[in-house]
C-alpha cells in the first residue's frame, strides 16, 4: 500500500492534518464520527485512480479546534474554503455518516468546486418517526459490534488494543461529534429544504444492515436530490468503505468516471 | 458552624429489581416504574421531614433538580422550595442548586429564585449547577456547551437581579432585549451563592475570583477528594489576594448516626447500599457524555476508569473511604470534628435520608444528629462569615 504524504494546512486560521496519495482528478473524502486517524484500505484502492484527499476536519484528530467550530455550517463554509485554497477544482467529493453530512451541506451551499457528490449512509435530514440510534449511549464495544455488520470483523476490530494516544484521539472526535450533533440529534432541520438545489452528479451508499442510520433514510435522500442514485450493499453496516471495501471502490469508481455533467 | 439538612427525595419505593431489565435508574428506566399514589405519599413525607429539620436545630434545609430518574424527585425544586417557604419559619432554604444549561430561559430562575427569597424575607440560598450527565440525554442539551451555557446563564441571572431594568443582555445563548427581573430579590444585592460540585479545578478558580466568592460544596464525594478541593479552593484565594473564609467551603455527605455505631451500621447499610448500586446506578456513557467536562478532565477519568466502575459498592467501602459517615453519637462527632480541624469546611449538609431510608429511621437520625451532634459541632470554624453584603 503506497503511503501517503502528510502535511499539515492552515485554512481559515485553522490548522487541519492532511494525506493525499495518488494521481488523477481529485477525491476528497470528509470521514465520519470516528475521525481519519489512518489511512485505510479503501483510500488506498481510490488512490490508484484519483489523487485522494483525506483532511481530519477541523476538531478532529490531529487537526486544531478553532473558536468558531460551532456547527455543521461552519465545516461546510470552512471545506468550500479549503478547496478553493488548495486550489481543487471539479472535486469528485465523497463523505461518509457525518462526512456525508458535511458533503450535502457543502454541495447546496455552493457546487462550483464540485464534480461528483457521493454520500454513504449520512445523516444530516430527519424524517419523523426515523430515528437513528443514540450512539452516545453506545459503549465503545458496542459502538463496533452495532457499526458493522459483519460480527467476526467487530470481533477482530475490538481485539486491538487502544493506546492511550488512541483514546486521547478518540476522546476528542467524540467531544466534537457532540458538539455539532448532539441537538438537534444528526441533522440540521434546515438542510432538507434545498438539497433540491444539488445538481451535480450524486451517489448515494447504503449498507442494508446499517443499525446507526436507517437504511430507510437512502430512498429519502434520493427523493430530495434531482437524479441522485441510490445503490445499498448487503450484508453491511454502517461502514461500506471498511467492511465492503472492494464493493465500496468499484461503485465509486465506476459512478466517478462515468459522470459527464 | 452551620449545619443544613439535605434531601434528595427520592423514589424510594422503586422495584429494585429493575437493574435486572435496566441499566440504570435514570434517562431510559420507564416511568411505569413509578406509581404516583406512592409519590403522594412520598412527597408529603418528605416535606414533612425538611420541616422537622428546623424543629431539631438545622440552620437550612436543601432541595435541589432531578431529572427522569428514580433518585431525585424534584424536576422543579422552586415546587418544594414554596412549599417549604410558608411551613418553616426561620431555616434557610437552599436550592442546590437548578442546572442552569438546561434551563431554555435562564430568567425564570432569576424570578422563581426572587420569590421565595421575598416569601421568606432573604431565607434563600441560591445553588448553580451543571446538572448531572445523565440529564444532558434526557433534555436533549448538548453537554459540549455546557460550560458556556452555565456561565452565561449565571451572568444574565446576577445581572438580572442587580441591575436596573430593562436593558439588554446580547449573549451567544442567550439573548434578551428587556432584562427587567419582577421581582426583585429580597436580599440586596443577591442572595448568597452556593456552587455545589463533584470537584473541578476549573469550577473552584471561577467560584473563588474576588467578584464572586461563592460558596463551594463538595458533594459525594471521598474525604481525600474533599480535602484536596477544598485546599485547592483556599489556595487559588490565597493568589487572588484573600483568606478564604470557612464559610466558602461545605461539605455535603449521607450520614447517619445512632447511639452506638453497631447500631447505626446494621441500620443503615441496606438503605446506603441502595443508593448507591440502585439509585446511582449508570453506565459511564450516560454518566459523562462526550463534552460534559473539558478534553483533559475527560482524560483523566478515563485513565482512572477502574474507580469509576468499580461495580457495587459495601457500607464499608463507602464508610472507609468517607462517602458515607456512619456511626454512634461519639464517633460521629469526633469524625466531623477532626475532618473540620483538617479541611476547614464552615457548612456541614448532611443527607439524612438516602435510598431507601423509611421515614422512622430518617426522622431517628434527624432527631439524634439535631439534638446530640450538632451541639457539639456548632462551635467549629467560628471565624466571622464573609462579610455580610449590605442591604
Amino acid at each position: 500500500m503506497s503511503e501517503p504524504r502528510q502535511s499539515f494546512e492552515t485554512v481559515a486560521g485553522c490548522k487541519v492534518n492532511l494525506r493525499r496519495a495518488g494521481r488523477g482528478e481529485p477525491l476528497l473524502f470528509l470521514h465520519g464520527a470516528q475521525g481519519a486517524p489512518l489511512w485505510l484500505p479503501f483510500m488506498a484502492a481510490l488512490a490508484r485512480r484519483f489523487e485522494v484527499i483525506v483532511p481530519e476536519h477541523p476538531g478532529f484528530g490531529l487537526s486544531d479546534t478553532p473558536e468558531w467550530l460551532d456547527n455543521i455550517a461552519d465545516l461546510a463554509f470552512f471545506y468550500l474554503d479549503f478547496m478553493a485554497a488548495l486550489g481543487l477544482e471539479r472535486v469528485n467529493l465523497v463523505g461518509s455518516s457525518l462526512g456525508g453530512w458535511i458533503a450535502a451541506e457543502i454541495a447546496v451551499r455552493d457546487q462550483h468546486p464540485l464534480k461528483t457528490l457521493t454520500l454513504a449512509a449520512p445523516s444530516g435530514i430527519h424524517v419523523k418517526g426515523l430515528n437513528p440510534a443514540d450512539l452516545f449511549l453506545w459503549s465503545r464495544e458496542q459502538a463496533i459490534r452495532n457499526l458493522v455488520a459483519d460480527q467476526a470483523l467487530a470481533e477482530k476490530m475490538l481485539s486491538q488494543p487502544q493506546s492511550d494516544e488512541q483514546i486521547d484521539l478518540m476522546l476528542k472526535n467524540n467531544f466534537t461529534t457532540a458538539k455539532l450533533a448532539w441537538q438537534p440529534r444528526l441533522y440540521d432541520p434546515h438542510l432538507y429544504k434545498w438539497l433540491h438545489r444539488i445538481t451535480v452528479p450524486t451517489l448515494i451508499l447504503w449498507g442494508d444492515s446499517d443499525k446507526l442510520m436507517p437504511p430507510a433514510y437512502g430512498p429519502e435522500y434520493r427523493k430530495r436530490i434531482p437524479g441522485s442514485k441510490l445503490l445499498v450493499f448487503k450484508h453491511c453496516g454502517h461502514l461500506p468503505h471498511v467492511e465492503k471495501t472492494g464493493e465500496y471502490v468499484a461503485a465509486v469508481t465506476e459512478f466517478i468516471e462515468g459522470a459527464r455533467p | 458552624m452551620k449545619f443544613y439538612c439535605f434531601h434528595l427525595m427520592p423514589y424510594a419505593d422503586l422495584d429494585l429489581d429493575y437493574y435486572k431489565k435496566y441499566d440504570s435508574a435514570w434517562v431510559t428506566l420507564p416511568n411505569s416504574y413509578y406509581d404516583p399514589k406512592k409519590g403522594h405519599i412520598l412527597y408529603n413525607r418528605y416535606l414533612d421531614e425538611l420541616e422537622y429539620a428546623e424543629e431539631v436545630g438545622f440552620d437550612g434545609v436543601c432541595v435541589n433538580e432531578h431529572h427522569s430518574n428514580a433518585y431525585g424527585l424534584m424536576p422543579v425544586p422552586g415546587v418544594m422550595a414554596g412549599a417549604l417557604a410558608r411551613r418553616t419559619k426561620r431555616v434557610k432554604i437552599a436550592v442546590l442548586g437548578r442546572a442552569l444549561p438546561l434551563i431554555n430561559n435562564p430568567l425564570t430562575v432569576a424570578e422563581e429564585f426572587a420569590m421565595i427569597d421575598n416569601i421568606t424575607a432573604g431565607r434563600l440560598v441560591a445553588g448553580f449547577v451543571r446538572g448531572i450527565g445523565a440529564e444532558y440525554h434526557s433534555w436533549g442539551v448538548n453537554p459540549a456547551e455546557s460550560h458556556d451555557r452555565f456561565h452565561e446563564a449565571h451572568d444574565l441571572i446576577v445581572r438580572g437581579w442587580t441591575e436596573t431594568g430593562p436593558f439588554p443582555f446580547e449573549g451567544k445563548y442567550y439573548h434578551f432585549n428587556y432584562v427587567n427581573v419582577w421581582p426583585r430579590p429580597y436580599q440586596q444585592p443577591h442572595p448568597p451563592i452556593w456552587i455545589p460540585s463533584q470537584g473541578s479545578r476549573e469550577t473552584i478558580e471561577w467560584a473563588v475570583d474576588p467578584a464572586r466568592k461563592y460558596t463551594y460544596l463538595q458533594t459525594f464525594s471521598p474525604v481525600t477528594a474533599l480535602a484536596r478541593y477544598m485546599q485547592m479552593y483556599r489556595d487559588e484565594a490565597e493568589k487572588r489576594g484573600y483568606t478564604a473564609s470557612p464559610m466558602q467551603l461545605g461539605w455535603a455527605v449521607p450520614t447517619y448516626v445512632a447511639d452506638t455505631d453497631a447500631e447505626a451500621y446494621r441500620e443503615a447499610k441496606p438503605h446506603v447500599e441502595n443508593f448507591f448500586n440502585r439509585f446511582l446506578r449508570m453506565p459511564p456513557e450516560m454518566l459523562l457524555p462526550p463534552g460534559y467536562l473539558s478534553l483533559a478532565s475527560m482524560k483523566g477519568v478515563m485513565k482512572a476508569k477502574g474507580a469509576m466502575t468499580g461495580g457495587e459498592k459495601t457500607i464499608d467501602e463507602l464508610m472507609k473511604v468517607g462517602m458515607f459517615m456512619c456511626g454512634g453519637v461519639d464517633t460521629i462527632v469526633q469524625k466531623f470534628e477532626a475532618y473540620q480541624k483538617q479541611i476547614g469546611f464552615g457548612y456541614l449538609l448532611t443527607a439524612l435520608q438516602f435510598g431507601t431510608l423509611p421515614h422512622d429511621l430518617t426522622k431517628k437520625n434527624m432527631k439524634i444528629f439535631g439534638e446530640k451532634v450538632i451541639p457539639r459541632l456548632r462551635h467549629l470554624a467560628e471565624e466571622p462569615a464573609p462579610k455580610a453584603k449590605a442591604v
